[in-house]
């Protein structure tokens, strides 16, 4: 049986531009305008995760992701890759969604999608780093999930064992299908896109969404749908002492040893 | 006390222990029911905890609510998350506050978006906070750049639901017996609900000393690509019995372990020293030790933003200064 793969990709900003970001402190807003994005680094396992399925047991890829007019460039990275189709939602009125209404919002995209057996999720993104919205996709699809997952095993064309990471050990999982997945980056070494898959990809098409395609409800999307809210912004008081110890490695090795007793550090 | 809506935390236990997260949340827990004037409970799923919830009303709860049965030993996302929900109908707990366990991070949002609540993770600090004429509970993670730190409501629904990870608070002093009841609650489960199945723990030795518990932490970053590596840091380590820690692009370099990274996605410590070694300072890397005694840092950039978070800097080649400040240790230790 072909099954049917959607992987969940997101665009963040460059973690080495996180330095850059900043707050508006009036309107409790992010600011990161001009900043790189790229896909965010786990997705890329999620993704490449979905082709060896499709390679294993047939079946067809998706990449849904929701962001900006500019999130498409993660989705031509998705098609270069190998996937085989490619979904934008896309609508200002998702703007602002944390992450219950981010998942309602992808929930509805995965509906209109159709039938589906397999959703993988990277276990978080590099900006917001909460882990959350796999989880809470899966409970909006009423499907069963597993998170910080390093290796899938299929049984059967259905039913899979999954091993998920905890601390210090692993659980493993029996998981029947439909479900959905988060993985770590040690499940897989992804695949680069390759040159004809570049070219490839640009004759294909990413299909753009908005809020009515998906039937969404407003009163779930977007800031005004989340539950959450941030109230404030402020700077945190750093007491630290900030010296700097100057001279030859040997002299500020004993200046700083001799700091240390002082301040209890040793 | 009011019988207003509690308080609770959830209290995970693993093969037959808490977690030490769950009584982390204790002691803020207590001091949010205090100021709301309502109970503090825990909840606990497993088989055969009467003694954990003993334990958990030592430290100071009020009521535990527990749920004992043979297949609620090993951790089952689809069959916790129903419990869990089913307890918030029945009792609407104003406020629920959960570890970010690699468990707890798993559990919290299915929770969440079951109740269709908001949940924020990897809370920094909680307080309660007048906003439009109510208490809310505020919770506080950290923004993106230098030390800007965001605080987080969830104005209208409830339960407030927030994670936090371990080592972020600090546990409560232990009763010799606690004054609060055990409730048991019987689950409802069929085997159809274990549509994902946990069918095994496997744990290991953690090696090496747990980075939560050292006093010592000396951390390296990509600073020691250029120096040679970790073997630099880890005879410092060695030298003041100490555990060895990374930023994310080490642990992407694989000089160190996944659970051994410091930072927003990775491991909070606060030890009496943190060293940071060859690491500019981003901020999801600075989140994760500002509550050490005292930092020090080295790194050859002296614009490098780490200088900004630490007590004592030293701006100058790795590879000369760390062994003469492991030379200089072993002189006086």
């Amino acid at each position: 049986m072909p099954l049917n793969i959607v992987v969940c990709i997101k665009q963040v900003p460059a973690p080495e531009h996180f330095s850059k970001i900043t707050l508006d402190a009036e309107k409790n807003t992010i600011i990161r305008g001009g900043i790189p994005s790229v896909i965010n680094p786990l997705d890329r396992h999620a993704l490449e995760e979905g082709l060896r399925i499709r390679e294993r047991l047939s079946g067809r890829v998706t990449a849904l992701s929701m962001g900006p007019p500019q999130a498409r460039e993660v989705l031509e990275e998705a098609l270069a890759m190998g996937v085989d189709d490619a979904v934008l939602l896309c609508d200002r009125a998702l703007a602002g969604a944390d992450t219950l209404a981010t998942a309602y919002s992808l929930a509805r995209a995965i509906k209109k999608l159709g039938k589906f057996d397999i959703i993988l999720c990277g276990n978080q993104t590099i900006d917001g780093a909460t882990g959350q919205v796999g989880p809470q996709l899966a409970e909006l699809l009423d499907i069963p999930h597993v998170t910080y997952a390093n290796r899938i095993e299929f049984v059967d064309g259905s039913f899979l064992v999954v091993r998920r990471v905890i601390e210090h050990g692993y659980l493993d999982v029996n998981l029947q299908l439909p479900a959905l997945i988060c993985v770590l980056r040690e499940i897989n070494q992804f695949r680069l896109p390759t040159a004809i898959g570049i070219i490839e990809a640009a004759s294909k098409e990413i299909k753009t969404w908005n809020c009515g395609d998906i039937e969404a409800d407003t009163e779930y999307v977007g800031l005004g749908g989340s539950p959450t809210r941030v109230v404030g912004v402020f700077k945190h008081k750093l007491e630290r002492r900030r010296e700097i110890l100057e001279g030859s490695p040997q002299e500020v090795a004993q200046k700083a040893v001799h700091r240390l007793r002082e301040l209890g550090g040793i | 006390m009011n019988q207003g809506n509690e308080v609770w935390i959830w209290a995970e236990q693993r093969s037959g222990r808490l977690m030490e997260v769950s009584l982390e949340l204790i002691s803020k827990g207590l001091e949010l029911s205090q100021r709301l004037e309502v109970g503090l409970a825990a909840v606990l799923i497993g088989d055969r905890a009467e003694e954990l919830a003993e334990e958990l009303l030592a430290y100071g709860v009020g009521k535990v609510y527990l749920m004992e049965e043979a297949r609620l030993r090993l951790y089952q996302s689809d069959v916790y998350a129903n419990i869990m929900a089913n307890l918030i109908y029945e009792h609407n707990p104003q406020i629920i506050l959960l570890g970010a366990t690699t468990i707890g991070m798993d559990l919290a949002p299915r929770v969440a978006a079951k109740v269709k609540t908001g949940l924020t993770a990897h809370c920094a600090d909680l307080y309660l906070e007048e906003i439009d004429g109510r208490l809310q509970l505020v919770q506080v993670v950290p923004g993106f750049s230098g030390n800007l730190m965001v605080k987080i409501a969830c104005p209208q629904r409830r339960p407030q639901m927030a994670t936090v990870r371990p080592g972020v608070m600090e546990k409560p002093n232990c009763m010799e017996e606690g004054k609060g009841q055990i409730v048991r609650v019987k689950p409802n489960i069929k085997e159809e609900d274990f549509r994902a199945k946990t069918i095994d723990i496997v744990e290991e030795k953690p090696v090496g000393i747990p980075l939560e518990e050292a006093n010592v932490v000396v951390a390296g970053g990509w600073g020691l690509q250029s120096a040679g590596g970790f073997g630099l840091i880890e005879e410092l380590a060695n030298i003041l019995g100490g555990a060895v820690a990374g930023t994310r692009p080490a642990v992407d370099a694989n000089w160190v372990p996944e659970e051994r990274m410091i930072g927003q996605s990775g491991k909070t410590v606060s030890p009496n020293l943190f060293i940071s070694a060859g690491a500019s300072g981003a901020p999801h890397f600075t989140t994760g030790f500002l509550k050490s005694k005292v930092i020090l840092a080295i790194d050859q950039n002296p614009k490098s933003p780490i200088f900004e978070v630490s007590d004592i800097g030293i701006v100058g080649d790795l590879r000369k200064i760390v062994p003469c400040l492991g030379e200089e240790l072993k002189r006086i230790l």
